[in-house]
């Protein structure tokens, strides 16, 4: 492994996390940071940290430029991109490395082609992964679009190819529908993303979201499970376990498999997770989309299999093979991970920055807590509102279950609203419990909370 | 003659537009109707609609379209 000094170009808590991944390699680390973020954790922890700009992003974490020289001048041979941001921004991982540094995850080149969202399409039926039924190729106007909406059959979904992590998508019911929508989807995604490319899928009505953990060295290829991540509100994430509720292992070493091919179609390397949906009525499931990158919701992985991740992911990036065979990745136990975000579950989830007066988080072996927080730190309005993860473990589902009930109750966070009330009430949760639960399980379970509320 | 001021319940940005190439919500000066957008605050990536709490025959902002506010910080005074 020839990385000595990894800049980290990220914040919060995978910034934090990076940071520990590189202590246990003997690896040091450089921060760089908004004028926002003086105080974070990630600041404090950094062997250096070089302020690169003010608090907005476009000014501060999505500079490339400031970002490559700030590497430079600190003697950084490496840049880890965590999530969001740059991470799976192709031409920045090109720039890292023109630049003479290292780049910790996948080539440009593999960023490029997974993140349009239509080539990785083709890239998982090309490696026989099934995929849901859609569009082969973007959708030249309308009338295409009419016609392959019409062979599948509606609800169909239409989404932005550049699209993805939730954003881009709308759901269409019929013919008339699909012609309104169409042209502003377009519109949008031209905005959103500076790519108008469209494309369509046919809606899978009650699905599961489960999602494989790869690992590739650009040689060798392995996966470390699956993650179920169903619960999500506006198509983000709250809840994720591992392994997955309900699920046949014969369909779970298929998923597992359909994975790895899909990695060895493009010379994977590093880490990144292949999203499926799935239908638990028929067993099937369907490729959604790769995210190059680490997830927020690696650490269940990582409580189950006892792997470093984001070790790995910079040791492959140092040029070392995978350090595993694919018997080497076990289950042990179950894990749970609630996102603890700044948002007002009473609010219908208004952000709630501001500083934290007071925080206990109950501690364990079992118990880990991935955060930016410590008292007196002010939460800053300019980022999303992850504050941290809570991860619990135990030797079963459902033992996990009342584990996580237990600490959730025990983790205190004042100063500013969080989401922790939401995830006291799903841990307590009867469907969640029995693991009858679907993507749109958790707004419809909002939506009846707040009429019981409404009619006592 | 008085003034209202119009507080940010939230800190964060202050945008002015809905898109950069928008028009403004409301041009210095204008007259103000009880409901009227005036701005968006960005809050942890949230856009959050600012509405008027008053009439009024004319608004003056206090702050730019793009400028960082904190909570309860004057965004504009309303004369009635």
């Amino acid at each position: 492994m020839n990385i000595r000094r990894v800049l980290i170009a990220n914040r919060g808590e995978i910034a934090v996390r990076i940071n520990r991944a590189c202590r246990a390699l003997g690896v040091s680390t450089v921060q760089v940071y908004s004028a926002a973020d003086r105080d974070s954790l990630a600041v404090r922890l950094a062997d250096q940290a070089i302020e690169i700009g003010p608090p907005p992003a476009a000014k501060s974490y999505l500079r490339s430029d400031l970002i490559i020289a700030a590497a430079r001048s600190s003697g950084a041979d490496a840049v880890h991109p965590g999530y969001g941001f740059l991470a799976e921004n192709g031409d920045f991982a090109d720039a890292v490395v023109a630049a003479g540094l290292t780049f910790i995850g996948p080539s440009g080149d593999a960023i490029r082609l997974l993140g349009d969202k239509v080539a990785a399409r083709q890239v998982a039926a090309a490696a026989g992964v099934p995929t849901v039924p859609g569009s082969v190729a973007r959708l030249i106007d309308v009338e295409a679009g009419l016609a392959l909406a019409e062979k599948i059959g509606y609800p169909v979904m239409i989404k932005a190819a550049a699209g993805g992590g939730g954003r881009g998508i709308r759901v269409v019911h019929n013919e008339e529908e699909f012609a309104r929508q169409f042209p502003q989807a377009a519109a949008e995604a031209t905005a959103a993303f500076g790519d108008g490319g469209l494309y369509v899928e046919k809606l899978i009505a009650s699905a599961r979201h489960i999602e494989v953990q790869i690992l590739g060295d650009g040689q060798r290829y392995v996966h470390c499970f699956e993650r179920e991540c169903s619960l999500q509100r506006r198509r983000q994430k709250v809840w994720e376990e591992a392994p997955a509720f309900h699920l046949d292992a014969q369909v779970r070493a298929a998923m597992c498999t359909a994975a790895v091919k899909l990695a060895a179609q493009v010379a994977y390397k590093g880490a990144g997770t292949v999203e499926f949906l799935y239908d638990s009525t028929t067993e099937n499931f369907y490729f959604i989309e790769v995210n190059t990158r680490i997830q927020v919701e690696h650490p269940v992985t990582e409580m189950i299999t006892g792997l470093d991740l984001v070790a790995e992911m910079i040791r492959i990036a140092g040029g070392a093979r995978l350090s595993i065979e694919q018997d080497d990745v076990v289950i042990t136990g179950h894990a749970i991970e609630c996102r603890i975000n700044a948002e007002n579950p009473a609010r219908n989830f208004m952000p709630a920055p501001g500083t934290i007066t007071r925080l206990v988080v109950p501690a364990g072996a079992d118990v880990r807590f991935d955060s930016m927080l410590y008292e007196g730190y002010t939460v800053p309005p300019f980022y999303d509102s992850l504050l941290g993860k809570l991860i619990v473990h135990g030797p079963d589902r459902a033992a996990c279950l009342a584990r996580m009930a237990e600490v959730l109750s025990g983790l205190v966070i004042e100063g500013l609203a969080t989401t922790i009330p939401l995830h006291c009430a799903l841990a307590a949760d009867e469907a969640v419990a029995s693991g009858t639960i679907d993507t749109r399980f958790l707004e419809d379970w909002l939506v009846r909370g707040l009429l019981a509320a409404q009619n006592p | 003659m008085s003034k209202h001021q119009v507080l940010s319940p939230l800190p964060g940005t202050f945008y002015r537009r809905s898109a950069p190439d928008a028009p403004l919500f409301k041009e210095d000066g204008a007259a103000v109707a009880m409901g009227d957008v005036l701005g968006l605050v960005e809050v942890m990536k949230n856009f959050q609609e600012l509405t008027s709490e008053f009439a009024g025959r004319s608004i003056t902002f206090l702050v730019e379209d793009g400028e960082t506010i904190d909570s309860d910080q004057v965004v504009a005074e309303i004369e009635v």
